[in-house]
């Protein structure tokens, strides 16, 4: 089964026939070529496949790509267009990234976590909400580093 | 600031390959799509051990958008060879390791669950997936052993016709008469039996191949997810048999985690070739992460006796341990060499002992193939000595910091009792910098505040070592090795100025993009972005021996050897268009310059000049500049390190929490702090991952794949986790150029020790299964 599904993905309309059962890491990586969105699990378990749905942070291997019908879907590419991201420039700053399969999901997260903590947050925090999000290289140091720097603080433990 | 100072060896320099990771550009083996493009699904066995009956594959050609199935049946009249162990180990009395058959989709009995016995390959991903369900095929379910002391055991069930009592070897080094006499008059001896648990190494990345045949050329392209691309062309070509090695290119661009896990050669990867020509489309591989758990090389499983002898005044004087190592289903690529020379050759550690015996048997068990993970043999060996001397210390009511230092080994270069040459070292520096940074003397106060909380607080030490940097060649040959493990760097210096670094290492997060271009900045004083790090590809490099075992540094020094090599021509080409005697330049900051008078030159200029040429005497120098330099290291290299960690245990929950961990170590000289840091890092929790967290388990009854995903198996998340606290204390290595020990596997070297230790003092107990989850420790509580 498929349906026509009409979508923005970074700023742009798509419009698609989907398959119903295709999920939307899959609809970003395999038909519209972003492939800055990596798939790391079969269980939703990593986060590496994390975008923004209508600017929410979504695991894109849990939800169906005929789901996005009418949604703002903002992938790793369209984070930012000329200058980096603040988000993307900590984790550079911080060497948050070693061989950057997680990192595109970990920044994506990062910046809904930071939506969510306007007013700053500390590193305890920071690695609780960073609980949905795998990496194998970096023991996570420098990627909590890299969140405290970005939300303007210098709390790094 | 000199370029040097700024960006060459030594500075914390920015990842040179960051921009392409965090914007989404980087280009990894499943990223790439080609023209015509296949899909492979592998079809595996749900049974660890099953005699294939019947295998009805005519539902599957009829399901849409299938191009074509192979089996076992295909891969046998194809020709090609099997997948091979690559290391010549020898048994005491001098026989070969067994090496049982492993082809790369199998015919007729299968040995572990999740081996590979067809290959759908369809149109699309879901079609070839989708099909792969209706590959109908007819198992006699057969009794299985996962264990490796059982398969050893009289009687055990069968597992090859070739390897009688499943028994791979029976390996053994050092000397075990001198052992039984210095145990025979000690005054103390102390003995354990350890486990080192198994563990999956779990690349975030997984597994990846996409082949193309090029039926014009004959010429295979292999894109794929590797560690070591010279040297899986090596085994696709001399053992495989795919065809000669320069019609076979593998590339790998880049490659998300490898762990060791990405080293050796698998079945996908050939069967994705093999396919590609008989289908005549290029044929993409992906792995689920399902398939990873099951089908990447496991790691460690080694049941140990571990026995330590000492005089009177606790001076070790001697070391015997027996292991029997879990090998799995098949020999992997290096298979047999990660449980011996790896392993048993470290065993003594940081300390002196007159005399040290270990003996090790090999076994074939119903579970996946074991081979190199982090540290790959040593986080064995310091488990062993680690774990010994710490429950000595507690037996014998010493300190573990003064037995240690007691024992230490404080001259270099040092000659073990297992024949290896300790090059260099400051054991006593690393231990008395750990100490001070967890401030030792302040311990029991924590540990009284922690009890008035109702919490159990331990501390636990580990000084580990390692042999890393390999080569040595000369010396590796008398370990079986199958070839030269030099590594190869070349220095195109274009006519720009521009300098292209082509080197065999290969980086997936190590940052080599980075480091080696740092090398260059600092010998030819040219401005790091005007050099380009290449990697990853067989064409380009002519040869190289992969990234593993910390032997980056190996590829620094041959890059520091054809910077040399460019030097000495620039200088000769210098020396001819100034006019001035070769003896009279100097160069330096990147300029060549007259010492007697003011001209000069830069590296820029010499490079313009290299490819004009028009009147260089070309009986004398030829035009160009590019060299290419091999490195083949004396020795293996020696990074150490002391780790103290504290625990704090809740004995209402067992749940354990790193409270402080510190780490000191020596990597002798540093490219980049700030990467090695990042190593450091990304080593310690991998080793605290196993003693807390990962845990692999098969069912002994079914051998299935308990843990075969990411809600069973814990792979560490940022919770789990301290900061870290790291220091180094540096020793120079003698046996490179730049002095460099490496620093990839220190951490998952190290940590584990130190937290068990911590664990098993906070708990007052001898040993505790790894991983010490909370229902483990809470059971330990109630004994």
């Amino acid at each position: 089964m498929r349906s026509t599904v009409n979508l923005h993905v970074n700023g742009e309309p798509v419009q698609a026939e989907i398959e119903h059962r295709q999920l939307l890491v899959d609809f970003l990586r395999d038909d519209l070529g972003l492939t800055g969105t990596h798939t790391g699990c079969d269980t939703s378990q990593c986060g590496a496949c994390v975008v923004h749905v209508d600017d929410v942070a979504v695991k894109s291997c849990s939800v169906l790509a005929v789901q996005m019908n009418d949604c703002n879907v903002t992938t790793i590419e369209g984070l930012a267009t000329d200058a980096l991201h603040p988000v993307q420039q900590a984790f550079t700053d911080e060497h948050g990234l070693q061989c950057g399969f997680c990192t595109p999901g970990m920044i994506m997260t990062t910046v809904d976590i930071l939506k969510r903590h306007p007013d700053g947050i500390d590193a305890a925090t920071a690695r609780k909400e960073l609980e949905g999000n795998l990496c194998r290289c970096t023991g996570y140091e420098n990627i909590v580093k890299a969140v405290m720097t970005a939300a303007g603080g210098h709390d790094h433990v | 600031m000199s370029e040097q100072l700024k960006t060459g060896f030594g500075a914390s320099v920015p990842r040179k390959e960051d921009r392409r990771f965090i914007t989404g550009q980087g280009r990894y083996t499943d990223d790439l799509k080609l023209p015509g493009q296949a899909y492979a699904y592998f079809v595996r066995s749900p049974y660890a051990h099953a005699r294939i009956l019947e295998i009805d594959l005519a539902a599957a050609l009829e399901a849409p958008g299938v191009i074509g199935i192979l089996t076992g049946e295909d891969y046998e009249a194809s020709g090609l060879g099997p997948l091979i162990n690559g290391w010549d180990t020898r048994s005491r009395d001098g026989t070969p390791a067994v090496m049982a058959h492993r082809a790369a989709l199998t015919k007729s009995e299968v040995k572990f669950a999740g081996e590979a016995v067809a290959v759908v390959i369809a149109e699309s991903r879901v079609a070839a997936r989708d099909a792969s369900e209706l590959v109908m095929i007819d198992y006699e379910d057969l009794p299985v052993v996962t264990s490796a002391i059982t398969a050893l055991e009289k009687g055990a069930l069968q597992l090859h016709d070739v390897a009688p009592g499943n028994l791979v070897f029976d390996w053994d080094t050092g000397d075990a008469d001198a052992v039984e006499s210095a145990f025979a008059t000690a005054a103390h001896t102390v003995s354990l039996d350890l486990n080192n648990s198994r563990l999956i190494p779990n690349a975030m990345e997984p597994r990846a191949a996409n082949a193309i045949y090029d039926p014009g050329t004959g010429e295979y392209t292999l894109h794929l997810t590797t560690q070591n691309p010279h040297g899986k062309r090596a085994l696709l070509s001399a053992a495989i048999g795919i065809a000669p090695d320069h019609k076979v290119r593998v590339l790998s661009g880049d490659v998300g985690g490898g762990f060791g896990s990405k080293a050796p050669l698998y079945p996908e990867e050939v069967v994705c070739l093999l396919a590609a020509k008989q289908l005549g489309r290029p044929v993409k591989w992906t792995a689920e992460r399902g398939e990873a758990f099951l089908t990447d090389a496991h790691a460690r499983d080694h049941a140990s006796t571990v026995e330590l002898a000492l005089d009177a005044d606790y001076q070790f004087q001697a070391l015997r341990i027996n292991t029997i190592a879990n090998l799995g289903a098949y020999l992997s690529t290096s298979g047999t060499l990660v449980p011996t020379i790896m392993y048993a050759l470290i065993a003594t550690g940081q300390y002196h002992f007159p005399a040290a015996y270990v003996r090790v048997k090999g076994a074939y068990t119903n579970t996946a193939p074991v081979d190199a993970y982090r540290g790959a043999g040593r986080p064995e060996a310091c488990y062993a000595i680690e774990r010994i001397v710490e429950n000595a210390a507690r037996q014998l009511n010493i300190d573990p910091a003064e037995l240690r230092r007691r024992n230490y080994v404080t001259e270099f270069p040092y000659r073990s009792a297992l024949d290896l040459e300790y090059d260099t070292g400051n054991f006593t520096g690393l231990l008395d910098k750990a100490l001070e940074m967890i401030d030792y003397t302040g311990f029991q106060t924590r540990r009284a505040e922690s009890e008035a909380r109702g919490m159990k607080r331990g501390i636990g030490f580990s000084a580990y070592i390692e042999i890393a940097g390999f080569g040595p060649s000369k010396l590796l040959s008398t370990m079986g090795a199958p070839g030269g493990i030099w590594e190869a760097a070349e220095i195109r210096v274009n006519g720009s100025g521009s300098v292209e670094v082509i080197t065999g290492c290969h980086s997936h997060g190590q940052g080599h993009e980075t480091t080696y271009a740092q090398v260059v900045c600092e010998e030819l004083g040219v401005p790091i972005e005007q050099v380009e790090v290449i990697h990853g590809d067989t064409h380009r490099g002519a040869a190289g021996n992969g990234t593993a075992g910390s032997r980056s540094s190996v590829g620094m020094s041959a890059v520091q050897g054809a910077c040399r090599k460019v030097i000495a021509k620039a200088t000769d080409i210098a020396s001819h268009v100034m006019e001035v005697p070769v003896e009279r330049l100097a160069f330096k900051n990147g300029q060549f310059i007259d010492t007697a008078g003011n001209a000069a030159m830069t590296m820029a200029e010499v490079a313009a000049a290299a490819y004009t040429g028009h009147d260089f005497p070309t009986d004398v120098i030829e035009p160009g500049l590019h060299e290419v330099s091999f490195f083949d290291p004396a020795n293996f290299t020696y990074p150490a390190g002391c780790y103290i960690c504290e625990v704090e245990i809740d004995p209402e929950t067992g749940v354990t929490r790193i409270v402080d961990f510190v780490a000191a170590d020596d990597f002798g000289r540093i490219a980049n702090p700030m990467i090695v840091h990042g190593q450091v890092h990304g080593g310690i929790t991998q080793g605290i991952g196993q003693a807390l967290h990962e845990h692999c388990a098969y069912d002994p009854e079914s051998g299935q794949l308990m843990t075969g995903s990411f809600m069973d198996y814990g792979l560490p998340r940022a919770d789990d986790l301290p900061p870290f606290r790291i220091e180094f204390v540096e020793t120079p290595c003698p046996g490179n150029p730049l002095g460099m020990k490496g620093c990839g596997e220190a951490g998952a070297i190290g940590a584990t020790p130190a937290v068990i230790n911590a664990v098993t003092d906070a708990l007052n107990i001898e040993d505790i299964e790894m991983p010490a989850t909370p229902a483990r420790v809470w059971q330990a509580l109630q004994r």
